[in-house]
């Protein structure tokens, strides 16, 4: 159970596929528009729930609960070697080589 | 009795929610037919360039230092003929308080909201522009909303966007998250509409005003250090107004310098596609904005766009997502300064045109933008690579956008393509007259003139071979 006044994301369907603009390429027009959105949430609800949450903004949202304390996972990725690479090359080609030796 | 919210109806109030989120009257500009009067738009619905300098002075931004970046000039020169490679500097727009260019644009729209008596501000934006807004709204104590394009339909995003959401709430705005497609927009003017908030866009005159003061001080500070301006002013080109504004700037200031264009070739990309939208790499500063927005101007959120680049571009070059990559990492290496790598882009550009130029010549890379987690390119490449894009050395001019991100086996591999200006120049003719359908009045043909930096002769043969 999440109580009422956690901080919580959630999530809710603004335009079915049906309803997509015209213009929209064949591939987005096979899925919906969604939103994420976070608040304050206004009942005690279980994951899953349908539930109402006040924003930042002190707007009322309505949506499916998804988190609470939602957390942010990005971060500086997996390694990538090559750039590595990039960074000794240019200073090789700068500073280094045969005549630096 | 409750308001139809259906897309077709919201659409429909599009231009009384414009009119209430920016009480701008935009008919007083219009003549009727194709053309509008641009320059009274700038000065009665801105600000003059004085009062900006003063507006933006009150929240610390602007001011940002030159840096000449003298081994990456001395890597161009190792790469170009001899007495070629032209000295490259960097405005470090990063050292502005939301570590963006972007902060000048939203301290003119939070100031004008401020002052209109608006409770809070509005933004459409995955990028720095939401940061800044949030920034100069958090400043301000008014309240903001960032409108966000940042999942595809599996709820993946690139980091950089996440990024930019987590920066935005840092600053303590409400950052509302949507799937791929242009119904943003849709979702925006509900939000104006339910909220009454200003209409922070980033096309109204004091948005594109707030990006002279950049164009000016460049004039400025080069006279004082280097006693000129610089030859060239390199500029990332997307929506248009960071290029317009800094144009704009160099004119006030009477300075004769050229102005190039840059964006990196995403070519091939539909920036509507859910599937394509985590296959490319560069969220800004790319041609799937660079080029409608320059030939179109008015599609953007406001009925009539204060950036219109065409008016202002001597030449335009492209760039591939590698060659940017690249750069931004000798960026770190030779120089000692980690960067985002979009405002990269025209630095990379920069490195290639440097080799054309004299060694006497200068060119300024006129923004730089902050980096960290997210909004870097180890994470960048890295999602890349997690989303089956092949990352290798070679030749970029095989790079292939949403394929293959191509880093060059060596720098004097990095070689900007001119864009066909050309070209650009008549789309925008031609979208001019589809658009309105009418017979071009004289008034028609001078504005198409202006719009494109020709002159009426050339409208009038490109009108005539449609």
């Amino acid at each position: 159970m999440i109580k009422k006044g956690e901080w919580v994301l959630i999530h809710r369907i603004v335009m079915e596929p049906s309803a997509r603009a015209p213009q929209v390429p064949d591939d987005t027009k096979r899925v919906p528009l969604e939103l994420w959105v976070k608040g304050y949430l206004q009942e005690d609800a279980n994951i899953g729930d349908e539930v109402t949450v006040l924003t930042r903004t002190k707007r009322i949202e309505k949506g499916k609960l998804l988190e609470v304390n939602p957390y942010y996972k990005h971060d500086f990725g997996k390694f990538v070697p090559e750039l590595l690479k990039v960074n000794e090359q240019v200073r090789d080609i700068l500073f280094g080589g045969a005549d630096n030796e | 009795m409750s308001k139809d919210m259906s897309y077709a109806a919201v659409n429909e109030r599009k231009s009384e929610i414009m009119k209430q989120s920016t009480k701008i009257d935009f008919s007083k500009f219009e003549s009727g037919s194709i053309a509008f009067d641009y320059e009274k738009m700038m000065k009665e619905a801105g600000y003059t360039l004085e009062e900006i300098q003063q507006i933006q002075g009150q929240t610390g931004v602007g001011n940002t230092p030159i840096l000449e970046l003298r081994n990456l000039t001395a890597l161009a020169r190792k790469c170009a003929a001899p007495g070629k490679g032209a000295r490259i500097f960097i405005k470090d727009e990063a050292s502005n308080p939301s570590g963006s260019f972007k902060a000048r644009r939203a301290a003119t729209a939070v100031y004008h909201a401020k002052k209109l008596g608006y409770k809070g501000v509005i933004a459409a934006t995955s990028g720095n522009y939401g940061a800044a807004v949030a920034s100069q709204a958090a400043i301000a104590g008014l309240k903001c909303i960032v409108v966000q394009e940042c999942y595809d339909s599996r709820g993946v995003g690139q980091p950089e966007i996440i990024e930019k959401a987590r920066k935005c709430e840092a600053l303590g705005a409400e950052v509302v998250q949507l799937s791929v497609g242009p119904e943003l927009f849709y979702s925006f003017l509900v939000l104006l509409e339910e909220t009454g908030y200003f209409n922070a866009s980033l096309y109204t005159p004091f948005g594109i005003a707030g990006v002279e003061t950049l164009g000016y001080e460049i004039a400025m500070q080069f006279r004082e250090k280097y006693g000129k301006d610089p030859d060239v002013v390199m500029a990332t080109n997307a929506g248009g107004g960071n290029l317009t504004g800094t144009a704009r700037g160099l004119r006030k200031a009477g300075a004769e310098t050229k102005i190039v264009g840059a964006s990196v070739d995403l070519s091939g990309l539909h920036m509507a596609s859910d599937i394509q939208f985590n296959k490319k790499s560069f969220t800004t500063g790319h041609t799937g904005f660079g080029m409608p927005f320059s030939t179109w101007p008015d599609r953007s959120d406001v009925p009539r766009s204060a950036a219109r680049p065409l008016r202002y571009m001597d030449r335009y070059l492209t760039i591939h997502q590698g060659e940017v990559f690249y750069i931004t990492e000798a960026l770190a290496s030779l120089e000692g300064l980690e960067k985002g790598p979009a405002g990269n882009t025209a630095l990379t550009a920069a490195f290639s045109l440097a080799q054309e130029m004299d060694e006497d010549q200068m060119i300024v890379v006129q923004e730089t933008e902050y980096t960290g987690a997210g909004k870097h390119i180890q994470p960048q490449l890295s999602f890349a690579r997690e989303n089956g894009i092949e990352i290798l050395f070679g030749d970029p001019k095989d790079e292939v956008p949403g394929k293959n991100i191509i880093l060059p086996s060596h720098p004097s591999k990095i070689k900007a393509q001119d864009a066909d200006l050309d070209h650009m120049r008549k789309s925008l003719i031609k979208n001019a007259i589809k658009t309105y359908n009418v017979t071009p009045t004289a008034e028609d043909l001078e504005f198409l003139a202006v719009e494109t930096k020709t002159n009426v002769d050339y409208v009038k043969n490109v009108i005539a071979s449609l």
